[in-house]
């Protein structure tokens, strides 16, 4: 949708979104190139943001238990959103339908946008006039919520947002969130600690 | 050509590391601790990437409109509203704020 502004040709944005579809891969391809950078450096920034796909794809493969003929299809659309809507289905059954659906739907709306916005349809206005902007947010913080179950999941959201955020300002575009994945290996650790610290607590309570 | 370049770059990188994830072998994931890890990588990457599309303007953060917005989703959630209402309650009151001048 930016990319027709900065330099890219009709066929250059649509392909971009068709093959790379991970869209803040795709912003900061765009806006690297139109700041001159080099193209190889451009693609390296891009694809800092699309490594936490890899992060989705492995509890994806737990939950989705796929064939394997079929995994090289479904990892185009292993993204956050459709992450989000299958971790938050009960069952197998219904996070498959999840995944398909939502990368089905977000697959062809998101590339008729690009190849609208590509052709200079003028876009509804001022799209933050109406809010928008906190939609994805909204529904992020919704799917997310009921995976908070336990004190552990709420400790590894609860830094990977400070971490997200106190990071923001000082590391590249994407780094940031990588950063905060760390919140996962940490508060596990930190969880085998203190279970492995009560464990040798009631082991003195035995002794006595 | 530089664009094509980039372009088809960025493609293989990113398709790259979506199979990645998909193709490590279950057995792999079998550890207690390994399954766990995986289970909570997500959520620590979700919740970091909703913080930031609520706080962040490019590479600073600010507390705008948006905030209020997703504390009304918050708000909607606590009350156990569906799915809709949440989304519909944050796009409004950002909105409103915006409206107001916020």
């Amino acid at each position: 949708m930016t990319s027709a502004g900065s330099g890219l040709t009709l066929l250059q944005t649509c392909a971009l979104s068709l093959l790379v579809f991970t869209g803040a891969s795709q912003f900061a391809l765009v806006g690297a190139l139109a700041a001159g950078g080099n193209p190889f450096t451009a693609a390296a920034g891009a694809f800092f943001l699309g490594v936490r796909n890899a992060f989705y794809g492995l509890r994806l493969s737990q939950l989705l238990a796929l064939p394997r003929g079929l995994r090289p299809l479904a990892a185009q659309w292993v993204i956050d959103e459709t992450t989000a809507v299958t971790l938050a289905q009960p069952t197998r059954r219904s996070a498959r339908i999840g995944f398909t659906v939502t990368g089905a739907t977000l697959y062809v709306l998101w590339n008729l946008t690009t190849l609208l916005g590509a052709l200079g349809a003028k876009a509804i206005g001022d799209t933050d006039a109406w809010g928008l902007d906190a939609a994805g947010p909204a529904v992020f913080l919704a799917l997310l919520a009921p995976m908070l179950k336990t004190a552990t999941e709420r400790a590894v959201a609860g830094l990977a947002v400070l971490l997200g955020l106190g990071l923001l300002p000082v590391l590249p575009a994407g780094v940031p969130v990588l950063a905060a994945a760390l919140a996962a290996p940490a508060v596990l650790y930190l969880e085998g600690r203190r279970r492995g610290g009560a464990r040798a607590d009631a082991r003195e309570d035995d002794e006595r | 050509m530089n664009t094509w370049i980039a372009v088809a770059a960025t493609a293989v990188g990113c398709y790259a590391v979506k199979l990645a994830g998909l193709l490590v072998p279950a057995g792999a994931l079998e550890r207690p601790l390994v399954k766990r890890l995986a289970a909570l990588l997500p959520v620590a990457l979700l919740a970091a990437l909703t913080a930031q599309q609520t706080f962040a303007d490019g590479r600073a953060l600010v507390l705008d409109a948006r905030a209020a917005g997703l504390a009304a989703a918050a708000v909607a959630l606590v009350l156990r509203a569906p799915f809709l209402l949440v989304v519909a309650a944050a796009v409004l009151v950002t909105a409103g704020v915006r409206a107001m001048g916020g």
